[in-house]
């Protein structure tokens, strides 16, 4: 079996997010790290492959030519080889345009199984996996809290709503996981040695045969019209648990607010 | 130019949250329509000219049973140009994320998501998101028709008016055999039992945090001493570590109590829409960078297995 795992880089939790007041788009020059919730997608990935060895994992990611270095810590983790798309052309790409990259790489590949996570950390996007479902013509499932490949099937309890349901999809499918689906491994000493060696296959978008009118802001249908400042919100106050002292500050402030 | 409103609904009734988009719509001014889809959902849909709509269509099929989203992008698509629709709203579920996505590809549109504000400025349509953990402000626009806008829940009051019966319209429906590949097995139904955190005037909630779902005992004495309720986010309940009918956030409950106590919760969007509106938020979190401290009243950086007890010992003093 063949999964690959969409994966994407996005900003540092510690690095400041903000737009570039020029290009309005995301500042993607700070320390980058692997979006969190995609490395629920891959761990799930890796445990069908630690229950069948010739499955094989392949990280997609578009992005920037840097986020090889963030990208090879799924390398380190366990997964085969990373397809990187990594053009400036490429550059702004909205939801339409990322899914066109995107559909690209992965008809390449030509998986069984596309896994994605549930977010972008960057954008809050949860969406992806339906404009990629819809551009490769997959049957999908999405918010999937558990994931079992039966038959050529994939089956998952997800949550909505109102409760829980359980779907099932013929593979090939896309399948977006929720984080809540298995706690991700840590990459091992020896698996980030090993992740040197294997291969990084970063292609452009001519090499994908995309056209340059389908990506960047040329193939986007959404614009940024401008920033602002966001709605004011009350002061904070903060507790620094340094004295152990915290539990009475807090008992303190609940009570000069009369809430206890 | 018609605006549609994508009506979702549940055991025969329309979601609140899509009928603030229809009364947000309406206000908008133009042609406002909305569009049921499902099987028998007649009623849902006679009832929504109160709440904006001039026109409804109807998408009433078995193959529209299940509320899956592929077969909806068959009869959203047919629908956006048959009619000539140039705006496409649906209020965040989901349900209608994955169709507006679908949809977003499949006719080449642009998709703006968890938008809290709409507004129409010198006649274009413009889009407010909050992004980076709400601490930005970006407004947003689409380049050509139909323009597709996902609104964050709870983002717009329903606003019963005089409107009376509306146009009722019955749309084909034809579903492609991949879009129906997809099939449900079970189908959720609300969880009535557990207790109801939704009248508790305090709320002690924990998250992934906790470390393990044994640990929510530590809640469970807060709780009880400051004579609350235990709540709990998606990412535990969906871990199986505490009931669904705790659930705060995006897919479980709105709630807002006086005083909310958040315990290892990192504070994702999706929970923070479902207890924005508490009057004190109290956080305790060893992450000093969680989301959570950005709308916390009081942020507490720190060891909640350590806090927490000593907490509870301190409140149960003051009140005896």
């Amino acid at each position: 079996m063949k999964i690959a795992v969409c994966m994407k880089e996005v900003p540092d939790a510690a690095a400041p997010k903000r737009l570039d007041p020029g290009t309005k788009r995301l500042d993607r020059s700070v320390e980058g790290a692997l979006n969190d919730f995609d490395t629920h997608a891959l761990e799930e990935a890796l445990r069908v492959k630690d229950g069948a060895a010739d499955t094989e994992v392949v990280v997609v990611s578009m992005g920037p030519a840097k986020a090889a270095e963030s990208l090879r810590k799924a390398l380190a983790m366990g997964a085969d080889r990373l397809l990187l798309v990594s053009d400036e052309g490429a550059a702004g790409s909205d939801l339409l345009a990322t899914a066109a990259v995107l559909a690209k790489a992965l008809e390449r590949e030509s998986p069984d199984l596309v896994l994605l996570g549930q977010q972008a950390g960057d954008s809050d996007g949860a969406v992806l996996w339906a404009a990629l479902a819809e551009r490769m013509r997959l049957p999908m499932i999405s918010q999937a809290a558990s994931l079992e490949l039966d038959g050529g099937k994939a089956r998952s309890k997800r949550q909505t709503e109102y409760g829980y349901d359980v779907l099932e999809a013929p593979l090939p499918a896309v399948v977006a996981v929720s984080d809540a689906i298995n706690e991700p491994r840590y990459p091992s000493l020896k698996g980030i040695m090993g992740a040197k060696k294997k291969p990084v296959d970063t292609v452009s978008l001519a090499d994908l045969g995309v056209d340059a009118g389908e990506v960047g802001e040329a193939g986007s249908r959404t614009t940024v019209v401008g920033t602002g400042d966001p709605p004011p919100r009350g002061e904070t106050q903060r507790i620094e648990d340094e004295g152990g002292d915290s539990a009475e500050k807090i008992a303190a402030y609940l009570q000069e607010r009369k809430l206890v | 130019m018609t605006t549609l409103v994508f009506v979702e609904h549940h055991e025969g009734e329309a979601a609140k949250g899509s009928l603030g988009v229809l009364a947000k719509a309406a206000s908008l001014g133009g042609d406002v329509a909305a569009v049921v889809a499902g099987e028998n959902v007649r009623g849902v849909a006679e009832g929504l000219g109160a709440h904006g709509a001039s026109r409804v269509y109807v998408a009433d099929d078995a193959a529209l049973a299940a509320p899956l989203p592929q077969p909806r992008v068959d009869v959203l698509a047919r629908l956006v140009q048959d009619e000539g629709i140039g705006t496409v709203l649906f209020a965040a579920s989901v349900l209608a994320a994955d169709v507006a996505a679908g949809l977003a590809a499949r006719l080449g549109a642009g998709l703006n998501w968890d938008l809290v504000e709409l507004e129409s400025r010198d006649g274009e349509l413009v889009g407010t998101t909050l992004a980076f953990d709400d601490t930005a402000k970006v407004e947003v626009g689409w380049k050509g028709e139909p323009r597709i806008g996902l609104v964050r829940s709870g983002s717009f009051e329903p606003a019963p008016g005089d409107g009376g019966a509306p146009d009722l319209r019955d749309v084909p429906v034809e579903v492609d055999d991949w879009s129906r590949s997809t099939a449900m097995l079970e189908q959720a139904h609300e969880e009535s039992s557990g207790p109801s955190i939704e009248d508790a005037d305090v709320i002690v909630a924990g998250g992934r945090g906790l470390g393990e779902p044994e640990k929510f005992a530590l809640l469970e004495e807060l709780a009880k001493a400051l004579g609350g309720a235990v709540a709990a986010t998606r990412a535990v309940v969906d871990a199986g570590w505490y009931p669904y009918a705790t659930q705060v956030g995006q897919t479980g409950k709105n709630v807002a109590p006086k005083l909310y106590v958040a315990c290892g919760i990192s504070g994702a969007i999706q929970h923070k829409v479902g207890m924005q509106s508490s009057g004190t938020i109290v956080a305790i979190n060893k992450d000093p960078n969680a989301p959570i401290f950005e709308y916390a009243d009081l942020a507490v950086v720190g060891d909640l297995h350590e806090i927490v007890p000593k907490l509870t010992e301190l409140v149960r003093q003051r009140r005896s």
